[in-house]
């Protein structure tokens, strides 16, 4: 049974150059900031940064991996708080998520509040999402 | 210059329909390095009972930001978009999206505030299939940095 503050399995993903620019292309997503490094600095970033995006779709399959079908996830919502900065090089950016579920509904959904942390921060902010549980 | 709170409540019609493709599907399921059966292989999600493959939850980004896009090049509008960031980002799924689906997307204006210097817009984008169902409803909220933040 599901029950409030139950975890869901972790996970962590690696994000490098090469994932920013397939999933610019994926989401037809090219503004530069997600893969040209002057530009970024232009506008204050430190580097390039990951597609907020493509950060909230990474975080969505912990939740998605749980429940298996994609199908029972209903509503879905994040902030955006922090950038993911992204190196130039083979390791790229450190992803850790994890979730929990945060209430159980009468109507058979549960809302699943998910953590993001990059760099030991967090980078969403009210990351929740709302799933089926009945199938 | 704060934006033009009289373009709150604002509508934008559809330009034409997106039609959701399973390469399209798996190209992103892909991207976002997720091989969840129900993305790619269309048995899986008709024994499930979906018509074919369907979406990861935020695939609707494509048409979400082809929304933004139509709101905030507005020329009337006025927006810095190199000013611009995404501050949130909602998707409420009323049935998931799959292959096969050809979608169409309303766009509006919900709110434009400015607060300590930077101007805050929401938009939502309300995406219905060719029989007139609703199929989602996304939400953002974009930042424009003032000048002096």
């Amino acid at each position: 049974m599901t029950a409030p503050g139950d975890e869901l399995p972790p996970l962590t993903v690696r994000i490098t150059r090469a994932d920013l620019v397939r999933y610019a292309g994926a989401a037809l997503d090219f503004n530069p900031i997600h893969w040209n490094e002057r530009v970024a600095r232009e506008v204050g970033l430190p580097d390039v940064v990951a597609h907020g995006m493509l950060t909230m779709a990474l975080a969505g399959r912990l939740v998605t991996d749980w429940v298996e079908d994609p199908g029972k996830l209903l509503d879905y919502s994040v902030r955006f708080t922090r950038p993911v900065v992204v190196p130039d090089d083979e390791h790229g950016a450190e992803l850790e998520l994890s979730g929990k579920i945060g209430e159980l509904r009468e109507d058979s959904t549960a809302r699943v509040d998910i953590t993001a942390r990059f760099d030991g921060k967090t980078v969403l902010g009210k990351a929740a999402a709302v799933v089926r549980l009945s199938s | 210059m704060p934006l033009d709170q009289s373009f709150i409540g604002r509508s934008y019609p559809p330009s034409g329909t997106y039609d959701v493709s399973r390469a399209k599907i798996k190209e992103f399921a892909d991207a976002i390095n997720d091989g969840n059966a129900y993305y790619v292989d269309p048995e899986a999600a008709r024994a499930a009972g979906y018509p074919d493959v369907i979406a990861p939850p935020t695939f609707l980004t494509i048409i979400n930001l082809a929304a933004i896009d139509v709101i905030i090049t507005d020329p009337e509008l006025g927006l810095d978009y190199g000013r611009m960031v995404h501050g949130d980002q909602t998707f409420t799924h009323h049935r998931p999206v799959h292959a096969g689906d050809r979608l169409a997307v309303t766009t509006y204006v919900d709110d434009i505030k400015a607060r300590a210097g930077n101007d805050f817009i929401t938009v939502r984008a309300e995406i219905h299939d060719t029989e007139g169902e609703l199929v989602a409803t996304t939400r953002a909220q974009l930042v424009v940095r003032g000048e002096q933040a």
